[in-house]
């Protein structure tokens, strides 16, 4: 039963991650990835990750696209001043993209069902308690290291967004 | 007197045998390359910027789906600095955005090459 | 059995709640009418039914009955989504509020909650930091300056705000050693509330809550005398009564959460539950939370009258230089003292 709900989210995931390369009006693209953000978000939660889920709706739904409307909105992008890329360079942006596809599927395909389980399946290991014990015992270090990334950036973007600033 | 609780934890589809790993791998194959489209077929920087967004994600969905696969929790946390990367990314991003386009009033990162010199 | 007989249960709970949710709604419409008019000395609404006890539903025959008018150079698919958002989302987060102890019904114990999920307080933010999308879409979709101008106002109210709020969210969850609000309400019993340890957080809760549903003091994105209506300026009919809606609806539920993270939910000195029959303690429990709700709903009422709206230079001062500063010492102090003097 599990796997229909698979189905149903990775059909929503698909077909809004489309509508995100396929609208011409940058809003409607920023509200098709936030569906695809969500439609996400529920697969976490299938793969029993709860803690994940949550934070992906807490950071990419609510800080990263709610920051991405707020600058379309701010830079009044509503109308539709985007042009086409030639002909010629869309054929080879498809043929890229769908080419590395048919790679990777191939690739996957081939390999199919050649991967095991490394352990026992656990259900616990998507609980706070299990990831903030890893987090703060294995992954100190970086933690630390991505507070000063974070840090830099808000000095940066405080910088950045000034208005004198020459 | 019983108590009745939802199941906290179900197994995942991974784990009760309705879908194999190779699922999660096509899916998240096919969201990286519909990521990888948009950023080669847009000219919007913003656009550009969410389709760089959507290719994280993908990645992010087949870490987690490995994690839950080899009972992990290493990939899981992997996931979560992806994001503080991606949050820290789309803030400078946007606001080096906001600042260009006092500058010059367009999002189309093909007239923006005047940065150049 | 039990499975469909436990299905079935959270169906009938999450009505009760939605329809509980709504009738609190309607009514806080009229009960912030006639406070204002109390506070202004005057009536305030009479005339529909004794103390106009029937204006709420006058109100609401009134917006089904208006002309729903779409401007011609709106995004139509938006500009009906706004609205449905901004209902949808204030209406997601009761469900992990837990209402009062386990109810007991053909012998099986019920949780008188919609959902206890182990990230309860996640969720919560979760909900808020997505509350802003309706407003957003809404405000963009009319295609009117002064709507853009309050929902871009609103974006970044909602954005500076949740951050102070989340962070005094933290020191409950330092204190409470768990993110589930059922384990969070059922370690306040008696008089041991959350309030007592964390007044400077609750100060924090409350000032953001007021932020987040878009109220005075801090009602800039829809202030009348700069942006005519807001956000909602080109909205009629029911659609603004949504939006309206909305706003009561984001009040009941704070006023909620408020009560279930600071003043111990449904606890209240001398009441043991565990001594009362199962399903005596879940109404009596309903009972008292109820009347902390109404006491908030009150409060955020008497705020409204009081208080006149910051500036926006103000808001944003406030919000970024005084109350996420606090909430960061608010934070520091409480993992201090959990971690010296034990919770």
């Amino acid at each position: 039963m599990l796997a229909i709900f698979f189905y149903i989210f990775a059909t929503i995931s698909v077909l809004s991650a489309l509508s995100v390369v396929l609208f011409r009006n940058p809003v409607y693209s920023a509200l098709g990835l936030v569906t695809t953000f969500f439609a996400i978000a529920a697969q976490y939660i299938l793969l029993n990750a709860q803690f994940v889920a949550a934070v992906q709706v807490m950071v990419y739904a609510g800080a990263i696209m709610v920051l991405f409307l707020f600058v379309i909105m701010l830079l009044n992008l509503n109308v539709n001043n985007e042009p086409s890329r030639p002909a010629l360079l869309q054929g080879i942006s498809v043929a890229t993209s769908g080419g590395m596809l048919f790679l990777v599927l191939l690739a996957a395909a081939r390999s199919a069902g050649s991967l095991s389980p490394a352990r026992a399946a656990d259900n616990s290991i998507g609980l706070i308690q299990t990831l903030g014990q890893t987090l703060f015992n294995q992954y100190l270090m970086p933690f630390e290291v991505s507070s000063l990334l974070f840090l830099s950036a808000m000095v940066g973007a405080v910088m950045l967004g000034k208005k004198e600033y020459k | 007197m019983l108590l009745l609780q939802t199941v906290q934890a179900l197994p995942s589809p991974l784990h009760n045998g309705e879908l194999s790993i190779d699922a999660y791998i096509y899916l998240s194959a096919i969201l990286f390359c519909i990521g990888l489209l948009g950023v080669l077929l847009r000219r919007n920087v913003i656009v550009l910027f969410m389709c760089i967004e959507l290719m994280l994600n993908a990645v992010n969905l087949l870490l987690v789906a490995l994690s839950n696969y080899h009972s992990d929790p290493a990939g899981q946390v992997f996931v979560f600095f992806v994001m503080l990367v991606a949050a820290a990314e789309a803030t400078i991003g946007l606001s080096i955005v906001v600042m260009l386009y006092r500058n010059i009033p367009n999002t189309d990162v093909d007239i923006w090459n005047r940065l150049r010199n | 059995m039990s499975i469909l007989f436990y299905l079935a249960y959270k169906l009938v709970l999450v009505l009760v709640i939605f329809a509980i949710t709504l009738g609190v709604a309607a009514y806080s419409t009229l009960a912030e009418r006639k406070f204002a008019g109390f506070f202004q000395d005057r009536l305030g609404p009479d005339r529909a039914g004794p103390y106009g006890i029937l204006q709420p539903l006058a109100d609401g025959v009134k917006f089904f009955f208006k002309e729903d008018f779409t401007p011609a150079n709106a995004d139509k698919t938006l500009f009906v989504m706004g609205p449905a958002l901004a209902m949808l989302i204030a209406l997601i987060t009761s469900a992990v509020i837990p209402w009062g102890p386990s109810l007991e019904i053909a012998g099986y114990q019920l949780p008188f909650q919609v959902t206890d999920l182990n990230i309860g307080v996640l969720y919560i933010s979760g909900a808020v930091s997505i509350g802003v999308y309706g407003i957003m879409v809404g405000g963009w979709a009319s295609n009117n300056k002064f709507a853009l101008l309050g929902a871009i106002r609103a974006s970044s109210q909602m954005i500076s705000y949740e951050i102070a709020m989340g962070i005094a969210l933290i020191a409950i969850v330092l204190l409470a050693g768990s993110l589930s609000l059922h384990d969070i309400v059922a370690q306040q019993s008696g008089l041991n509330w959350n309030i007592w340890k964390q007044p400077l957080g609750f100060i924090i809760f409350i000032t953001c809550a007021f932020a987040e549903c878009n109220r005075t003091p801090f009602d800039l994105p829809e202030c009348e005398q700069e942006l005519v209506g807001g956000y909602h300026t080109e909205y009629s009919s029911m659609k603004l009564g949504l939006f309206l809606f909305s706003e009561y609806v984001n009040m009941f539920v704070s006023s909620a959460l408020m009560s279930a993270l600071y003043f111990g939910g449904y606890n209240f000195p001398g009441l043991d539950y565990s001594t009362m029959a199962p399903n005596v303690a879940a109404l009596v429990g309903f009972g008292v939370f109820f009347a902390k709700i109404l006491f908030f709903i009150f409060f955020f009422m008497w705020i409204r009258w009081t208080i006149p709206r910051f500036r926006y230079d103000q808001l944003m001062h406030l919000g970024w230089s005084i109350l996420m500063p606090l909430a960061i010492l608010n934070m520091l102090l409480t993992a201090l003292g959990v971690l010296y003097l034990g919770k």
